[in-house]
Parts: structure tokens; sequence; C-alpha cells
């Protein structure tokens, strides 16, 4: 059985690696198979991250916190966890592999992901002109004319970064003013290649083999119209990522899992929870880093308090996982 | 990256088209971070599968021909080649189950 065990890889999860693993609590950090790293891995230029004045990409720094939560004893398993049983003074952990790990803390940092717009050729075409990140794919479209829903810090970020590569981009939303800040928008607005269709919603995306165009519905006036099209990028948001611990745990009205105050412990005892899977406002990696601290510290003080004889059933031989 | 052999747009017909077992092509960039994830899954169902299935990786950076005849929009991109056709596209980092299950055909 382990002290700890850290679900989720970003920078709320490794954060708390580095704390928990100082703390000699050798966490086993499950890092997912292949979102391991968090939303950073799909992002370039990271300049607003403390310390680093040059800016840092966005994967190397993930790779960097890593690194030094290894350095002080984390284990790191890119396995998915396909089930939590999270009552009671040991938690289990149920792994993709059929492992299950046994831990008397654990720590829930898994994050949030993408929300879709919900039409029948989402799905179908994504990967073939619709993307939820222009990071990734936005070099592919050079010359070319794509779209990008949205209207928050993220829409705008993705439209200015697009214009890198494409000729002209469409900024789609459904109301006639941004949530974006200020800043964002005096960039965007400026930008001779981005064309704003304000109060608009997506109603078709069209393509056999891949995105040739969209159809649009005004959401003042219910007027249709069709564009032609190359790539559709969708940035509408993201959801906390909680399915695995529904009914388990208590959740806010915005979705996101109810912590104490400032703290990160949850309506059970010894389970934890950090990073974007609590944070409805801020979402950002250092806030993200900052509350992976506050639950390995939380974790860190409930430990200290169980009876001596249900911590030495976790003695600090390191199970293979 | 990872260990598998580079293709480019100049060896591409004599190492993908022409190749005698089904190959697929792993579609990547340097910055690609999903790449980065999917890249040593790939490696193993590659060694676990030396028989069936050959698998070989393009830089689409560096060969942008390629990447656009085939319509690359997003990578990592997992196109399996037999005769000279495509004939199984994989989009994006997946786990290996979900991976194996997607080339199911080939590994059998």
């Amino acid at each position: 059985m382990r002290q700890i065990v850290i679900i989720g890889s970003g920078p709320a999860g490794y954060t708390a690696a580095i704390y928990a693993a100082r703390a000699n609590l050798r966490p086993l950090v499950i890092a997912s198979s292949v979102e391991f790293g968090g939303e950073l891995m799909k992002t370039t230029e990271v300049e607003n991250f403390p310390g680093f004045p040059e800016g840092i990409m966005g994967p190397e720094l993930m790779m960097k916190m890593q690194e030094q939560a290894e350095k002080f004893g984390a284990e790191i398993v890119y396995d998915d966890v396909t089930k939590l049983e999270l009552a009671g003074d040991v938690k289990k952990i149920h792994l993709g592999n059929g492992d299950v790990v046994e831990a008397l803390a654990v720590i829930y940092a898994t994050g949030s992901e993408y929300r879709k717009l919900g039409l029948e050729d989402e799905s179908r075409l994504s990967g073939y002109g619709v993307s939820w990140c222009a990071t990734c794919d936005g070099a592919f479209f050079k010359q070319k004319k794509v779209a990008v829903v949205g209207g928050g810090d993220s829409a705008l970020e993705e439209a200015t970064f697009l214009t890198r590569f494409a000729d002209k981009v469409l900024l789609v939303h459904r109301r006639d003013e941004l949530r974006a800040s200020a800043a964002m928008q005096d960039r965007a607005k400026a930008d001779p290649k981005i064309e704003f269709l304000w109060n608009q919603e997506v109603a078709h995306i069209y393509g056999d083999e891949r995105v040739t165009g969209f159809g649009l519905v005004n959401t003042v006036d219910g007027t249709e119209t069709t564009h032609d099209l190359d790539g559709l990028f969708i940035a509408i948001g993201a959801d906390p990522r909680t399915h695995l611990i529904h009914g388990q745990l208590d959740l806010t009205p915005e979705g996101t899992i109810a912590v104490q105050g400032r703290s990160s412990k949850t309506n059970l005892a010894g389970v934890f929870a950090a990073g974007d899977v609590v944070d409805p406002t801020y979402k950002q990696a250092i806030t993200a880093a900052g509350s992976g601290t506050v639950a390995a510290l939380d974790a860190e003080h409930y430990l200290a308090d169980l009876p001596a004889e249900l911590l030495a059933k976790a003695a600090p031989e390191p199970a293979a996982a | 990256m990872s260990s598998a052999k580079d293709v480019t747009d100049a060896s591409f017909e004599a190492e993908v088209l022409k190749s005698e077992k089904p190959i697929m092509v792993d579609f990547w960039a340097e910055w690609c971070g999903p790449c980065r994830a999917v890249s040593p899954i790939l490696d193993k169902i590659a060694e676990e599968n030396a028989e069936k299935l050959s698998i070989v990786k393009l830089n689409v950076d560096d060969n942008p021909a390629t990447a656009e005849k085939y319509g690359i929009t997003s990578i990592p991109a997992m196109y399996v080649f037999q005769n000279g056709e495509v004939v199984k596209r994989v989009i994006g980092a997946k786990p290996k189950p979900a991976l194996e299950a997607d080339l199911a055909e080939f590994l059998a």
C-alpha cells in the first residue's frame, strides 16, 4: 500500500508530487497514458510562469516539473485510472492495465477537458479540419481560411496564433461582446486577418473527407449563412474532468470538486483535490501549481494524524505500483 | 522521439508505397506534445508486432509535400499503407489498448 497517490500530471499533480516526495511520502503519480503533462503539453511558449523571463515551451516546462518530482523520489505510472473507491481509510485506485493500487491518501488533479459543440459531424471531421488545438494543428493551414468558435481569452489567443499561417481567420461568437481580456481583444481587433462574426452559432460543419465549409445561424434574427472554410477551431471552454468521482465527491454548482475554504479537502477524509478540477475561475498553470502545493501539505498533515498501525501498512517499501 | 525509422518526401515511394507488408506512417513534428506522448506507445506496438506491421515516422515540417498530399491537418496522424494505398487512418494520441483496437486487423 502507498501513503499517497496523485492522479493527474499537470502543474497541480507534479507540484503536489514534488512536495510529497520531499516530505518522504514516496508518492505515486498516475500520469495518464497519453495526456500526461496536462494542458501545457498542447501549448507553445509560456510567458507568464514566474522564473522564466525568456519564456519556456509548455511541454518543456512539464518535463522539468516531472524531472523535479522524480528527483525527490516520486514514481510515475503512464496509465489511466478506470475506477476509484475513495470511501474508508484505504483508497483503491483501479488502473487500465488491471492493477489496483491502494493508498491512504489521494490527491485528485485531473484538470479539465475541452467542450464540444455537440454537432453530428464534429467528431467525424475531428482531425480532418476540426480541431481543439491551434498550436498543434495551425501550421497545416498555411494560406487557408479558418474559423475559431468562442469568445474567451483562449479563443482570441487561438485566432491570433492562427494568423501566423492562415490568410483569413473568422472569429465566431454567439453574443455581440467578448469575455476575453481587454488586451487580447485589442490585439485581435487590430489584426487585419481576423474578421469577427457576432451573434452567430455554428449549426453545420460540411465536408466529406475534410472540412470544406460551415453553416451559421444568427442568434438574434435566425438568419442562416454558409461559408467556405478549411479549418474549424473550437475554443468554447472546458469542463472539469470529474466522471471518475461522481457520487463519491461533492461538486460545486459550477461542476468543479467542492473543497473546504482555501484548503484542498473534499467531503471524504484523505481525499484532496487540486488544479483546474477545483477551479472554475483562474485556471492558470501557476494557480494549479499553488493548489497542488496546498493539497500535498493537507495530505501530509492528514497522514501525520493517522493511527500508527494504519501507517505501518503503508511502510516506505516502494511497491512496484 | 520514437526510435522508428525516418521516411522523407524523397524516400516515401520506395519505403512506404512499395512496402511488401502493411506499414504505418506516424506523421509528427518536433513542436507537437501529443506526438511526443504517443511515440513510445508506437515503439512498443512496433516491437511487439515486428513481423506483421512496420512503423516509420515522417516529420511534417521537413517533408511538407507528403503531408500535404495525404491531407494531414492534425498530428499525430497515423496512416497505414498497404500496396501503396491508405487503408487505415488513426488521428490523435491514444492509450495503447485503444491504438491496438484501431489497428487490430493489422496486428492479428
